[in-house]
């Protein structure tokens, strides 16, 4: 029986923590008596035969008929799956969409289905990469459906393959691909590895167009989004949801499935990563002196190429099928069962130690402005009620910040970050002054439709997405940084974690309180 | 006389003297007969006949012995290694299919059933299985065959750990013995066709898999191999080295209330899909399936020419087999747009 998540006040005794410090880690030694560590629940055990739990969820989907009974031949069928920002790291084979849209693809042959889609749920991201796809879907389906154009990515700025479905009481207009709109049924296969994803944001996201999108991915829902893993205080999720009525009303039959996965992140030699520092065997303390001492001297490029070519043991621990609604609802508890661990009260200073990946760089370069996403979108976010630091408080992060860009993946943040964020940091401000012409720019379009970038505008929904964080903290800190990168980003750049305490000190006093989330798996905090 | 000739003159006469004294030894040894060889057997005479140690009787526990298995195990992972990668360099596909049991802390059992066309085939199964059964596994062989000398007999059961098994009908001792061992946790392979193919086609299955998964609960693993057969198949003097490919299924159990005859069918078509996937695609193969148009493993019933020539065409989708590339098939687009 895995042991459940934890609160741990730091003491004299207490060993250092663990931090990440992008593809290194180091050992940080927390105040005594008025710092704490939150640690996650161990890794839940997976489910011992996912072939026969996907099998019977289609059997026995929630509030609809089994899949068995939607299908037949002559209909146009749409398989849409989660893109490469899940899970992470990438889990090894086989992944779990393969499982389902191959579980799928079984039914559908027996009940004579020609036309077959199958369409990745990109939204704004990247095109993913043929051995990205060959990953998540396995050679079968690849081999089968690629070489005849029936496996393919949506792509959100092309004007002849998008429709309107409605409109709703806010006035935000459904605009999705047309296959999909014009589908009998949509399947949709789906990772949960954090409660923010699934439900109608799989579609109505994954497969919609820009101008849909930004009804929701803007500065004022994302400052009213409180918080990302909680979608019933969400602004992101409130429109998401009305966008997800217009869709059951007006769209095709969508007959969602969901997947989630414990939080086994890390195979051997790595192990160590996810254990609590004072059960560290000698031969796991053996392993992180090796390895940090390892990274320490390994060129950059090197270092970030062997943390990305980690394939995580992720184990499905459940899965259902059915109404999106009904559905999610379901894999929230599972997700919430396996992540909440109970908090007592907010803290002065938050420590975050921000490791090499986000879901925006799977394969790719952590840039300073995904930092500043991960940080202070997600790792802030993790929580319930009540964000961990208080209103006013100090968020302290642990991260290398280069100056790095990916020139294939990232083309436009490399321009954001050396025009916008020179002009602004803040979120509104550059909403209403760059983000058209960033959105609009012809050549981001062009590699974002034919390469493998991220869509022009996406620089600024990953930063909008910690625009919550930056309005509530009274200051943000990265330890270890690239002073100029962090400071053109608006925070302060530490050189040690003292340092960093002592720059604290000016917003929170001489002797705050300290909460440290510990990374890594995941943990969502549910605040009292 | 230089020194490089007095050396080559002594190497002469040291070799003579040899060969003289060989033959000195062994002269007296030929002139003599009994006991020094085999004894005649006097007219009228009949010798009770000693029970057979050969063929399905051959003992064969010797083989599962610590010392067999390490010698077996440096077979494995050099000779046979060396041997399949130079003729069959095979592409293993499906393995993802067996994943989940391989992760398990104690992998159960398992049966491999796949289609035959040549001796290679072993070897190339033994190679492609995962090490998590490959260290216990045991090969039904065919008794009258690899068991029929007792060099042959010993060489199969210490390097494949080879158990004798009668192609027609498998007795008793065979079945009592395979589910002993499936008991004990080995996994077996076993040809449900009983034998190498005769014109490349597949024969019909015989129901030994689906008895013993039956009997023991054991999954069957149906697999299809590609390209041994024109590799070394049957009848073949020597080998033509090329490529090949081996395509694991989904495991396959008996369904409450299924009897063997319909269970061997299933493990038949299942075998049968995995051989229409490897020519075409997983969808294809899948449609095909539940459509039941999938081509049949064992070849049209035509005339032998006409099996023939299918073979041929299908041969020519194949990947496998040879060393050049099979005719790349573009979809179609339809016409040119202007």
């Amino acid at each position: 029986m895995p042991r459940p998540g934890f609160v741990l006040d730091v003491d004299r005794s207490t060993p250092p923590m663990l931090f990440w410090h992008g593809e290194k880690f180091s050992l940080e030694r927390l105040p005594s008596d008025r710092s704490r560590v939150i640690y996650p629940a161990e890794s839940f055990p997976g489910l011992k035969d996912p072939q026969g739990a996907i099998r019977d969820a289609l059997e026995n989907p929630l509030d609809m008929e089994p899949l068995r009974a939607l299908l037949h031949a002559d209909m146009k069928l749409t398989i849409c799956f989660d893109d490469a920002s899940l899970s992470l790291p990438k889990m090894r084979r086989p992944d779990s969409r393969q499982r389902i849209i191959e579980a799928v693809l079984d039914l559908a042959a027996e009940a004579g289905v020609d036309d077959v889609h199958i369409i990745a749920a990109l939204g704004l991201h990247r095109r993913m990469h043929d051995y990205e796809l060959r990953h998540v879907l396995g050679d079968r389906i690849f081999d089968a459906f690629a070489p005849n154009g029936t496996l393919y990515q949506h792509d959100a700025e092309d004007p002849e393959n998008l429709a309107v479905l409605g409109e709703t009481d806010h006035g935000e207009v459904l605009e999705i691909n047309k296959r999909v709109a014009e589908s009998n049924l949509v399947v949709y296969a789906n990772v949960n590895q954090v409660a923010m994803d699934g439900g109608w944001k799989s579609l109505v996201t994954g497969v919609a167009s820009y101008r849909c999108l930004s009804y929701h991915h803007n500065p004022e829902s994302l400052q009213n989004t409180r918080s990302l893993m909680d979608r019933h205080h969400s602004a992101l999720h409130h429109s998401i949801w009305r966008l997800g009525k217009v869709l059951r009303d007006n769209g095709p039959k969508v007959f969602q499935i969901e997947s989630t996965i414990n939080t086994d992140a890390f195979p051997s030699p790595f192990e160590f990563l996810s254990k609590r520092e004072w059960e560290w065997t000698a031969r796991d303390r053996m392993t992180y002196l090796a390895t940090s001492k390892a990274l320490n001297r390994m060129p950059r490029r090197a270092a970030r190429k062997m943390f990305h070519g980690i394939e995580a043991p992720y184990a499905m621990t459940g899965v259902y099928a059915g109404f999106t609604e009904s559905v999610h609802e379901r894999t929230l508890e599972d997700v919430y069962r396996q992540h909440i661990v109970e908090v007592e009260g907010q803290t002065d200073i938050l420590t975050l130690g921000v490791p090499f990946i986000s879901p925006y760089n799977p394969e790719s370069i952590m840039n300073p402005i995904l930092v500043m996403c991960m940080g202070l979108g997600y790792m802030f976010n993790m929580y319930r009620n009540k964000p961990l630091v208080r209103e006013g408080g100090v968020i302290i992060m642990t991260h290398p910040t280069y100056r790095d860009f990916h020139p294939v993946h990232h083309p436009s943040y490399i321009d954001f970050f050396d025009e916008v964020l020179a002009d602004t940091t803040d979120p509104a401000v550059m909403s209403e002054k760059w983000e058209k012409r960033y959105a609009e720019d012809e050549w981001y379009r062009h590699l974002y439709r034919t390469g493998n970038a991220y869509h022009g505008v996406h620089p600024f929904y990953a930063w909008y997405w910690g625009a919550h964080g930056q309005q509530w903290a009274g200051k943000v800190i990265i330890v270890g940084g690239d002073p100029t990168a962090v400071r053109r980003m608006g925070f302060t750049p530490a050189s040690t974690m003292d340092d960093a305490f002592e720059l604290a000190s000016d917003v929170v006093g001489r002797s705050p309180s300290i909460t440290h989330l510990h990374v890594p798996s995941v943990l969502v905090a549910d605040v009292k | 006389m230089s020194s490089k000739r007095y050396i080559t003159r002594r190497a002469q006469q040291v070799a003579a003297r040899t060969e003289q004294a060989i033959r000195s030894v062994a002269k007296p040894l030929a002139k003599y007969g009994f006991p020094f060889r085999a004894p005649t057997v006097p007219r009228g005479i009949s010798i009770p006949e000693k029970p057979d140690t050969l063929g399905s009787n051959f003992e064969t526990d010797w083989a599962r012995r610590p010392l067999a298995s390490v010698v077996r195990s440096a077979f494995t992972a050099g000779p046979m290694k060396l041997m399949t990668s130079v003729l069959a360099r095979p592409e293993v596909l499906g393995l993802d299919r067996l994943s989940d049991l391989a992760r398990l802390d104690d992998p159960s059992p398992l049966i491999f059933a796949p289609d035959h066309h040549s001796h290679l085939d072993t070897s190339v199964m033994i190679r492609a299985i995962p090490k998590e059964w490959r260290q216990d596994l045991v090969v039904a062989a065919a008794a009258d065959y690899f068991f029929d000398k007792r060099w042959k007999a010993a060489f199969s059961a210490l390097a494949l750990n080879a158990i004798p098994i009668d192609r027609e009908a498998t007795g008793r001792q065979s079945a009592e013995l395979f589910r002993e061992l499936i008991d004990d946790g080995r996994s077996l392979l076993i040809y449900p066709e009983g034998g190498r193919s005769p014109d490349g086609w597949a024969q019909p299955f015989k129901g030994g898999a689906a008895y013993l998964s039956a009997k023991t609960g054991v999954a069957v693993v149906p697999v299809h191999i590609e390209g041994t057969g024109a590799i070394f198949g049957k009848g073949m003097k020597k080998p033509r080295p090329g490529r090949t490919r081996v395509i694991f299924g989904e495991p396959l159990t008996a369904i409450e209330g299924e009897n063997t005859r319909r269970y061997n069918a299933r493990i038949e078509s299942a075998v049968g899909r995995l051989s229409e996937e490897s020519v075409s695609d997983y969808w294809t193969a899948a449609r095909k399936a539940a459509r039941g148009s999938a081509d049949r493993v064992a070849g049209p019933e035509t005339a032998s020419w006409r099996r023939k020539w299918q073979l041929t065409e299908r041969r020519r989708r194949e990947v496998s087999g040879r060393n050049s590339r099979p005719e790349r098939s573009w979809p179609n687009l339809g016409p040119r747009q202007k």
